[in-house]
């Protein structure tokens, strides 16, 4: 099967390039080894410190809102994070004390938000707090399996009667003029958030949960959605297995699934992530790039990939696939002509693209024009 | 995978990001199933301590794969826990159970007497009585039984589709052969098109994809080594690809006699394909179909649970865009909520139909002339619960074409 383009990755980079070359008229195949780190987006693009249009209207193309506004976020602990491109279920605050008194609320039964710690942490910034677990008899249902009552499962239940969640609060709200709850709302559809921040008569603030992430993964379905829409082949559970190389050039590549029927492209991008994902894989010797063999920048010396210091920023993070100015993937320190490396699988090797969701947008933007450019049709 | 200790089915690479708990479309609806990270990688470790940790609940599961699609890590979540019942469910099944699934037997022995089994399934009091006997849900639709089958209707063709340059075996399985022998006709005419004449494997039996699920594993195996040795005569031996109209039962072909059967299929595997596929892949090589001038249809395009796994929808895809005439949706994927015999059953009716309705909202939404999919108990399902056609892709092109 022949497409202008074979996208590896179905995650952030690979679906926004996709839509983006769909929209620019040329054909595409994205192949995604299972799910990806969509499913654990804070819903923050961290090193995106300016809305690029492009962004915005890409999101808004596949129904997401995306908001800007310089100032913090809250955390799912209750500490607060600089902040400015959010997606609409993340209150983007001018400063850390955003209110006077703030009610946390959880649900009976959900362990994967925390609302003492929370309080907590907000009481550090100067914010007088009452914690209350609401009673929801619509999720008494999910709770006969204890160990399933997720951020999604709750979501779930919720899209049908947020409702009693806003009557609870109303009628549980004393004299606090800021309300959190947990991000487990609009699954389906995030008006209902809009309904939510409406219907309670104080500032609503949503703050994270354990994963999977609830906004992660209504981002992820709508971009899946779009990029189906605009003609895209979704190849997803496969996973590519070899590639076809020659003289610099890749022509072909083989996924599980099709084996013997090979997807052949003008032009391929390698959006599959770094370790979750298996776009980078490490063994006692060394960080090795799965399907080309590229070049991965890292210390040769293992005793250098770690930091003792848990929390301390790990080494092995920043290493990624070596890569051009124009993002052509290297192997053996020469660039293969139509091979584009985008996402997580760079590391920290391109630091002006930044990091995280930002990384994978940005640099997926830069691999499009590059390939509209190099093949204008 | 793993390159120094292999887990069966992959389970020790699962990293615990309950990713496929999102996808789980019994976990939507049944409070009672504990899910597949808890059914599958997280229940196997305590299982290999004690088996006694089986959980029962594990019947809920079904078999819908849509956890290993999800899987970021590789990890075949139903394989494990299905090959958990084979190995650790020991109650014998249910009468129901096995009368839903021996499809071949129930198919021979009611299709002599069609016309009146197809009445009776038909009335109140039937399904009254099964449901009340057998807990087989009343409301539920019976596939209708043809009265004769496509084997007969094959043999008598087999002279003139002997003479065709290009041959091929089929895999009919039940569903052509006892309950919808216009399926394999209409095969036979887009393959003859081609120049490819259909050929019968050497006694095929049912490919045990609802054997499985429903305990009779060691039926499942019997069935497996005789379909081996059969597809073994034709793709080995006589070097033809064998095709089917079923994506569940080339499924259960290629991946779930090693996985779950023990059965070895190493060298047939590559010879089954799907008659989409093969389709796709004769007219890629440059062979053509004469379309008819002003065929028209809006189609909206369901891809089976099955084949997401298989990961082959794409063939079908492309096969109904390349129709002139043909108004294209793809359904944004989502299981129809039977998965073969589970929806039949008294106890998961209201589940079943609860998973569906997200697909059959779609389905009302894209509003087309006919749903296509591949799958015949999702087409009984999607008939049942909307007021759209269901036919599979290979139909359409029977009727597109000159």
């Amino acid at each position: 099967m022949r497409f202008d383009s074979v996208i590896i990755g179905g995650g952030l980079a690979g679906l926004t390039a996709g839509i983006s070359l769909q929209q620019g008229g040329r054909s595409t195949a994205i192949v995604s080894t299972g799910q990806n780190a969509l499913h654990f987006f804070s819903g923050c693009f961290e090193s995106l410190q300016e809305p690029p249009q492009r962004l915005l209207d890409l999101f808004a193309g596949a129904g997401i809102r995306v908001h800007y506004e310089e100032g913090v976020r809250l955390m799912p602990l209750g500490t607060f994070r600089p902040a400015a491109l959010a997606l609409e279920d993340i209150d983007l605050l001018p400063a850390p004390c955003f209110a006077g008194k703030v009610l946390v609320v959880g649900f009976s039964g959900f362990q994967d938000f925390f609302p003492g710690f929370l309080a907590d942490g907000l009481a550090k910034q100067g914010m007088a707090c009452r914690t209350v677990q609401l009673e929801l008899p619509e999720l008494e249902k999910i709770r006969l399996s204890p160990s399933e009552v997720r951020s999604v499962q709750v979501a779930r239940t919720l899209d049908r009667s947020w409702g009693r969640v806003v009557r609870e609060v109303v009628r549980l709200l004393e004299d606090e003029d800021a309300v959190v709850l947990p991000q487990v709302f609009g699954l389906q559809d995030a008006s209902v958030l809009k309904y939510i921040r409406e219907g309670i008569p104080a500032r609503v603030v949503f703050a994270g949960t354990l994963p999977p992430s609830v906004p992660g993964i209504r981002t992820q379905m709508l971009l899946k959605r779009r990029y189906e829409e605009l003609g895209g082949t979704f190849l997803g559970g496969d996973e590519v297995v070899s590639a076809h190389v020659h003289e610099g050039v890749v022509h072909s590549v083989a996924t599980r699934n099709l084996d013997s029927h090979r997807l052949e492209a003008g032009s391929f991008l390698l959006a599959s992530g770094a370790y979750f994902s298996k776009g980078l894989t490490a063994n006692p010797f060394g960080i090795t790039e799965p399907v080309f063999g590229l070049d991965v920048e890292q210390a040769a010396d293992r005793g250098d990939w770690y930091d003792p210091d848990f929390a301390a920023d790990q080494p092995y993070l920043q290493f990624g696939v070596r890569t051009d100015a124009a993002l052509h993937a290297l192997r053996d320190g020469r660039p293969l002509a139509n091979l584009y490396a985008i996402g997580s699988i760079l590391g920290a090797t391109r630091p002006e693209f930044g990091s995280g969701a930002g990384l994978a947008v940005r640099s997926a933007f830069a691999a499009v024009d590059q390939i509209l450019k190099e093949n204008a049709l | 995978m793993q390159e120094n200790t292999v887990s069966p089915h992959h389970f020790e690479e699962c990293m615990k990001c309950t990713v496929c708990t999102v996808y789980c479309p019994v976990l939507q609806v049944n409070p009672l199933y504990p899910g597949p990270k808890q059914a599958g990688p997280d229940g196997e470790r305590l299982r290999l301590k004690d088996p006694a940790f089986f959980n029962y609940a594990l019947k809920y599961c079904m078999n819908c794969k849509r956890c290993e699609v999800a899987c970021p890590s590789g990890v075949e979540v139903a394989d494990l826990i299905q090959a958990a019942r084979i190995r650790y469910d020991k109650k014998p099944p249910k009468l129901r159970d096995r009368l839903l699934a021996s499809t071949d037997f129930m198919g021979s022995v009611a299709r002599p007497f069609a016309p009146i089994v197809n009445t009776v399934t038909g009335l109140g009091v039937a399904k009254a009585a099964m449901d009340g006997v057998l807990k087989i849900d009343h409301r539920r639709t019976f596939p209708k039984y043809s009265g004769k089958s496509f084997e007969a209707w094959l043999k008598r063709q087999a002279r003139a589709q002997a003479a065709f340059p290009e041959q091929v075996a089929y895999f009919h399985g039940c569903y052509v052969n006892y309950n919808y022998p216009q399926l394999g006709k209409d095969l036979v005419k887009v393959l003859n098109a081609l120049g490819v004449g259909v050929q019968l494997l050497d006694r095929e039996k049912c490919c045990g994809v609802a054997l499985i699920t429903n305990g009779m594993s060691k039926q499942a195996a019997k069935n497996a080594r005789h379909n081996v040795a059969a597809l073994r005569k034709a793709a080995v031996d006589g070097g033809l690809k064998v095709v089917s109209t079923s994506s569940s039962c080339t499924m259960t072909l290629r991946n779930e006699y090693p996985a779950l059967l023990g059965v070895d299929n190493a060298d047939v595997r590559d010879a089954v394909t799907l008659a989409t596929r093969f389709v796709f892949e004769k007219l890629e090589q440059g062979a053509k179909l004469r379309f008819k001038a002003g065929y028209r249809k809006k189609i909206a395009y369901h891809v089976p649970c099955h084949m997401e796994r298989l990961g082959w929808g794409v063939f079908s895809e492309k096969l109904l865009r390349m129709i002139p005439g043909v108004e294209f949706t793809l359904l944004d994927s989502a299981c129809c909520g039977i998965a073969g015999t589970y929806g039949f059953k008294k106890e998961n009716y209201e589940a079943s139909q609860a998973i569906g309705e997200v697909l059959f909202n779609r389905i009302r939404a894209a509003n087309p002339d006919v749903v296509a999919c591949d799958c015949e108990t999702c087409k009984w399902q999607i008939e049942m619960s909307t007021d759209y056609p269901v036919m599979n892709p290979i139909s359409i092109l029977a009727e597109a074409i000159e």
